[in-house]
């Protein structure tokens, strides 16, 4: 047989319920890949080999026992570290919370471990997940292993790398403004965020709570919908969680859809679109249109995309998302003071006050500062109305503009970065250039509404290139299998880079 | 429209947040904060006189559990990560009273 | 003390909060139980750690619902939760989740009930939910400890206007309050355990010479007991007054606007507070963790019709049907069982007064010791409505009954059977009595002798002889008959 590692990770969690492969073995392949690779792609905070190890003995010992296995048993994947977890730490890639040891594991990980997946360990992140490019972690940037001079994206970029260089059959990420699908574009991977509310938000640690979901990223998309069906459900922890059944998805994602209305937003499709993503992208749609799909133009005006008299990237859709964003995550993040958990600072301080501000100017990078310190003014005295409950109407305007194209198409298409990855450097000199990087995905969020991204081929310089659709909320099934139908009719899946061939 | 934060909002938002700034990156962030803020005021375009704000991405309602008590950590579990702790209280310097 | 040309009005609103008595945390199912060990009940939701989630108590809501219907405040169809932002190391989230511009009830009223019989009518702004801080603790010189356990203990705040003009209105809404939130059941409030606080806002309004000044509004805060509240507002009142008369033109509302200060329980005053920091910049915006609730209006309804009837529709009744002083009255509506007692053993045939008396008399000194209500001594409405005919009957009398009254309430029984079997029923035998009269006549030559005559001593002395004839009895004679031989046996 192939190598363990080359399996997707339902062909593997098949081959270890068949008693083919043993899921220690399984395990073992994966943390050697991860030793061997990660110096170079540096993806993981942690890998908790003795847990993972132990947890592949129990569905071995389980499997030979005859006892019936979970529908990821012995799956060896790897969980962003910002998703709590009760064993190792759960950092954030943050310095403020270097030590921090959950005393509980967040919903999707106690389905994980339901499910009797491998846990390998936590992944890189930029810190509290404010970033595109994993530069903003607070410990170390993730490479991209189609290039080690690149950005992996981000924020989830060190499970969406680990699932480029496979060094795990499949990752789960958090998704707020694009972190999983930019990542996922930028790594030639899988990345899905489902609809707002699918998955249980209980144990993700908080940076835009409105806007915050958790999905995989993975090889293909049959992978992403098994492990969408792991983890979706209603959560009594989570009071936005749907209480909505969770279908099928495994099962539904092979059959394509007929008569497919696929959309395109003609605001995304301007000259401030790299020409070769949008070639991409329009080569999508025609493998959509040979595959019997109707393309229909579509709009979503507030999600208009122009570029100002500097020739910068603008959009009421970016500006929306940060006030949001930042407001929310200053307070999600106000509780890291160094009173409860996390970082105090050693120095002499003379009161309670400078305890705060001491600790958190030493545990909190200057990305995290920034946002807080945003998200602060808008929301204090004078401001609100201006900003914040300005930003909160400019979401009902974006979100309405998508009620409405689906009305008319079953799914947008639409790039999922405007392009391919940048060099590691090339856009922390300015916040705002960075934040740009997020103009395809943050009305997504805004809306609340699922969003797949998977490669669309490669670009220039052999890099990766992402396609992304948006459904309806509750759409999980359409994406999937509209992704599906992509992938098989055009091969694009799986793809390997380079590094690994070596 | 460039908007301009001087030194003194920018420390007066770091003291609300509880951060504290160096001269340089209380320098730094007044201009980086105001590029950014002038990028949000782009949102002043809209019309949006009679359009409901959206707080929320559902549109759930009356989620609420019954009042039956569930385990509670032990203070070991509670204070594990407590950065300074005296027996069973977490440690802080001086403080008067009770907030609420 | 007001200058001749002065006249000065105190305005006085109250802010109360109230400790829910729910089984668990508003917002984390930890158990809301005062006086457990320090960080016993906690959890990772309610200590905030990284990536929980709130989750309402559906019984805080409940009781919320119930207390404002209580006080005829509207219960809006749509209300949402917010964020409030501070730092401090009792709240570990560093902000509290409150309710700011759509809260669960508005515009009620509380009728205060004042010494000279009157009512007043105290307008309550609105009531909404929140969560508890933990609590600081001060023990050590050099640092303070915090301990998590009341953090998320679900609060209800309650608003009044500034309708009060007087330290007596003040005390009264606040004692009104106390009672109306025990008697629906909804709190505990007991002081010591500090299930209700007070932030009295108080102002002055003083006119001389025409022109009316309004001096700066002071909210004293965290007040946790009544004396403390009686003795801040009283205080305030005097500080404020004196400081505008030094200074008519800059001690203004216009000119200082609100602050805060705190209150020393050693000396009984009001204090400068070091200034809470931005304290007005809480920043509030909707809780994104949580969604709205959309009070159902069957279920409203449904709450309405189970509270019964209110302390002071009570009250009025028992002054109407049962010819009760107010002062009775009132004391019978602390809380609702005892007025459930004398319902009911009325309803079975005592007499309203004579039960009014065993209950006030023996039944409030044994509630007393007890520390528990009236209606808690554990008397039933048979027992009282038998002990209350025989009373009206004339077979015990006063005394006898209150022994009898004792011993129903510590070992159960019918009055009846205890007092016959403790030979407490009224003698009634003339023959009987008079032989008791003769006794204590012939032991007490002194006292007859000052009984029978004109002077001072005449009523002392023949109060003294019942005594003795009531001993003599052991209490069993019944005292009309004892009054009417002795007199007789005096005269002659």
């Amino acid at each position: 047989m192939s190598n363990i590692t080359d399996l997707s990770a339902l062909e593997l969690r098949d081959a270890i319920a068949g008693g083919e492969v043993s899921a220690v073995e399984a395990t073992r392949a994966y943390l050697a890949t991860i030793e061997r690779t990660d110096p170079q792609v540096r993806a993981f905070n942690e890998v908790l080999a003795e847990n993972a190890l132990a947890q592949a003995q129990a569905v071995d010992a389980a499997r030979t026992a005859g006892e019936k296995l979970g529908p990821l048993a012995g799956v060896p994947l790897a969980v962003k570290d910002n998703l709590a977890t009760p064993y190792g730490k759960t950092t954030c890639s943050s310095k403020i919370l270097a030590e921090f040891r959950a005393p509980y594991a967040a919903t999707v990980v106690e389905k994980l471990h339901a499910a009797g997946a491998v846990i390998l360990g936590k992944t890189n992140l930029d810190e509290f997940a404010m970033g595109s490019s994993t530069e903003n972690s607070g410990f170390e940037a993730t490479r991209n292993p189609w290039d080690l001079s690149r950005v992996p994206g981000g924020s989830s970029g060190g499970s969406a790398a680990a699932v480029a260089a496979r060094q795990c059959a499949a990752a789960l990420g958090s998704d707020t403004g694009g972190s999983i699908r930019q990542p996922a574009g930028f790594c030639g991977v899988v990345g899905f965020k489902p609809t707002y509310g699918r998955v249980s938000r209980y144990g993700l640690v908080a940076y835009g709570s409105s806007l915050d979901q958790i999905g995989p990223l993975t090889r293909d998309v049959p992978d992403a919908a098994m492990l969408t069906a792991a983890i979706a459900g209603h959560d009594p922890k989570d009071s936005t969680s749907l209480p909505a059944d969770v279908p099928d998805y495994l099962s539904e994602v092979e059959h394509p859809i007929e008569n497919l209305r696929v959309g395109l937003p003609r605001e995304f499709y301007s000259d401030a679109l790299d020409a070769e993503i949008n070639a991409a992208i329009h080569a999508a749609a025609e493998t959509y249109r040979n595959a019997g799909a109707d393309i229909v133009e579509v709009s979503l005006p507030h999600s208009r995309i122009d570029r100002d008299e500097q020739g910068k990237l603008s959009s009421y859709a970016v500006a929306c998302y940060y006030i949001v964003a930042m407001a929310e995550a200053s307070s999600n993040l106000a509780r890291y003071d160094g009173v409860h958990y996390g970082h105090r600072t050693d120095e002499a301080v003379d009161d309670i006050i400078q305890l705060y501000s001491r600790s958190r100017a030493e545990g909190f990078g200057p990305e995290v500062k920034r946002r807080i310190m945003l998200g602060t003014y808008t929301l204090s005295a004078g401001y609100y109305d201006a900003y914040y409950n300005k930003a909160l109407k400019v979401r009902r305007l974006i979100k309405n503009d998508f009620d409405a194209a689906f009305q008319r198409c079953d799914v947008v298409l639409c790039p999922t970065a405007p392009t391919p990855a940048f060099a590691i450097g090339e856009k922390t000199g300015d916040p705002l250039t960075m934040y740009l990087a997020d103009i395809y995905t943050i009305s997504v969020n805004l809306a609340g509404l699922p969003a797949l991204s998977l490669p669309a081929g490669l670009a220039r310089d052999g890099l990766p290139v992402g396609m992304q659709l948006i459904g309806p909320a509750l759409g999980e099934s359409t994406i999937l299998r509209a992704a599906r139908m992509y992938e098989t009719a055009s091969g694009t899946t799986r793809l390997k880079p380079p590094m690994l061939s070596e | 429209m460039s908007k301009t934060i001087d030194l003194k909002l920018v420390r007066h938002i770091g003291k609300l947040s509880r951060i504290e700034l160096t001269d340089l990156e209380a320098e730094t962030f007044a201009h980086q904060l105001a590029d950014i803020l002038s990028y949000f005021d782009k949102l002043q375009e809209l019309d949006t006189a009679d359009v409901e704000p959206m707080a929320h991405a559902v549109e759930l309602t009356n989620i609420l559990a019954a009042d039956e008590p569930h385990a509670s950590l032990t203070p070991e579990q509670a204070l594990a990560n407590a950065p300074q702790r005296d027996g069973d209280f977490f440690k802080v310097p001086k403080v008067i009273g009770d907030s609420q | 003390m007001t200058d001749r040309n002065d006249t000065v009005t105190p305005v006085i609103g109250l802010e109360i909060h109230v400790e829910l008595a729910t089984e668990t945390k508003m917002f984390c199912r930890c158990r809301n139980h005062f006086g457990d060990p320090p960080n016993t009940n906690v959890c990772p939701v309610c200590i905030g750690m990284p990536g929980v989630l709130p989750v309402m108590n559906a019984k805080a809501v409940d009781y919320s619902i119930r207390f404002a219907l209580a006080i005829g405040c509207e219960i809006p169809f749509f209300t949402k939760w917010d964020r409030k932002s501070y730092y401090y190391p009792d709240l570990p989230k560093n902000y509290q989740i409150s309710q700011y511009d759509l809260p669960l009830s508005r515009q009620g009223k509380l009728e205060v009930p004042l010494s000279d019989g009157t009512t007043k009518t105290i307008r309550v702004l609105r009531a909404h939910l929140e969560e508890d801080a933990g609590k600081n603790v001060h023990d050590n010189p050099a640092h303070t400890g915090v301990d998590l356990n009341r953090a998320g203990v679900p609060l209800l705040e309650i608003v009044s206007e500034p309708d009060m003009n007087s330290v007596e209105e003040v005390m009264g809404y606040a004692r009104t309050m106390h009672r109306l939130v025990r008697w629906l059941g909804v709190s505990e409030a007991n002081m010591q355990m500090g299930h209700m606080r007070f932030e009295p806002n108080i102002n002055l309004h003083v006119t001389r010479d025409g022109t009316t000044y309004k001096t700066p509004i002071i909210e004293v805060k965290n007040l946790n007991s009544f004396k403390a509240l009686e003795n801040s507002v009283a205080w305030e009142i005097d500080r404020q007054y004196d400081e505008w008369r030094s200074d008519p033109e800059g001690f203004t509302l216009a000119k200082l606007g609100k602050q805060n200060r705190g209150y020393d329980d050693a000396t009984g005053r009001t204090v400068l507070q070091r200034e809470k920091e931005e304290a007005h910049e809480y920043r509030y915006f909707p809780e994104p963790d949580l969604v709205p609730v959309t009070p159902d209006a069957a279920r409203v309804e449904e709450i309405r019709a189970s509270l019964g009837e209110l302390p002071l529709a009570r009250r009025q009744r028992y002054v109407d049907e049962y010819a009760l002083s107010l002062i009775d009255a009132d004391n019978l509506t602390q809380d609702p069982a005892t007025g459930e007692l004398l319902d009911e053993a009325v309803r079975l045939g005592g007499d309203a007064k004579r039960c009014v008396n065993l209950l006030l008399g023996r039944g409030a000194a044994l509630a007393n010791e007890r520390t528990c209500t009236i209606g808690e001594i554990g008397v039933t409405p048979p027992q009282l409505a038998e002990l209350a005919k025989m009373l009206s009957d004339g077979e015990i009398n006063a005394t006898a009954a209150a022994a009898v009254f004792d011993e129903m309430v510590a070992g159960g029984g019918s009055p009846r059977q205890i007092a016959e079997s403790r030979g407490l029923l009224a003698v009634t035998d003339s023959g009987q009595i008079e032989t008791w009269v003769d006794e204590a006549i012939a032991g007490n030559a002194q006292a007859v002798a000052d009984a029978r005559s004109e002077g001072k001593k005449q009523k002392k002395a023949f109060g003294f002889l019942m005594g003795q004839v009531m001993q003599k009895s052991r209490g069993a004679a019944q005292p009309a008959e004892v009054q009417r031989l002795l007199q007789q046996k005096l005269r002659s």
